[in-house]
């Protein structure tokens, strides 16, 4: 394997990991929020039922590891790609929601929304054919 | 409208500088080619005693209040869509703060998401 194309495979799974683990872990976290219950008033002994309720509930405690899974893999692919490549290129992260959106959670999506993940798409298929790195290259 | 406009600058701007910061003290930690657990975690310590790494994360903290401050007062289908912004103004960042050589298909390219990810938020709204 050329280390060019490496490097493309190498940023590829990388940016496959954070474009799964964040709409997931922030759905999770979502629902958790949701099943813990709300805030009822910023008293501290309020405060304190409401963090307790928060960090004893399991999907939470999912919601928080998938979304640190999600910021390693960002560190780690900014530890060789560009900036102006990854941001653009993690943006994919809108059609896993709307093919959640419309196959899991069996949501409407509408056709402007569909049109905005065709152009992100579009979109990130031209960043993508982009080299990843224009930078000094410094092994770690 | 004053509130709404100084939440929008500390999302785009912060949050953009935030990520750049990150992004510049991974570069100092040096590509990452070993990706068993201990390695890892051996990258993300070094990176975590840089103050870049530190100032980063400040600004991506006060970014992320500041998206949920003006969720409360805007609406969602007027945020969204104007946080689009950040991915122009991070490709700008990258070239010039952080040297990267955008060509000419990559400004395409973040154009074509900066309007998908505008479109994205409407059809939400």
């Amino acid at each position: 394997m050329t280390p060019s194309r490496g490097l493309h495979l190498k940023t590829l799974i990388l940016i496959l990991i954070m474009v799964s683990t964040a709409p997931l872990g922030n759905t999770l976290l979502g629902k958790g929020m949701k099943q813990s219950g709300a805030m009822e008033s910023w008293a501290p002994s309020s405060l304190f039922h409401f963090f307790f309720c928060a960090f004893t509930t399991g999907t939470i405690w999912l919601g928080i590891a998938l979304l640190l899974t999600y910021f390693v893999a960002y560190l780690l692919v900014l530890s060789w790609a560009d900036y102006s490549y990854v941001l653009p290129a993690s943006s994919i992260s809108s059609l896993v929601i709307a093919l959640l959106a419309h196959f899991v959670l069996h949501e409407t999506v509408t056709p402007v929304r569909w049109a905005g993940v065709a152009a992100i798409c579009l979109g990130v298929f031209t960043v993508g054919h982009t080299h990843p790195r224009t930078t000094e290259h410094r092994p770690c | 409208m004053l509130t709404a406009a100084i939440l929008y600058f500390l999302i785009v701007f912060p949050g953009t500088a935030g990520e750049m910061c990150m992004s510049h003290t991974m570069k100092t930690v040096g590509e990452v080619v070993d990706f068993r657990p201990h390695s890892i975690a051996r990258a993300i310590g070094r990176a975590m005693r840089r103050g870049w790494f530190w100032l980063g994360l400040l600004m991506m903290a006060t970014a992320f209040f500041a998206l949920l401050a003006m969720l409360s007062v805007a609406k969602v289908s007027f945020v969204f869509p104007a946080t689009a912004l950040s991915y122009a103004v991070g490709t700008l960042g990258g070239r010039l703060f952080l040297g990267e050589r955008v060509t000419p298909q990559r400004w395409f390219g973040v154009l074509l998401v900066c309007i998908g990810v505008a479109l994205v938020a409407i059809g939400k709204g």
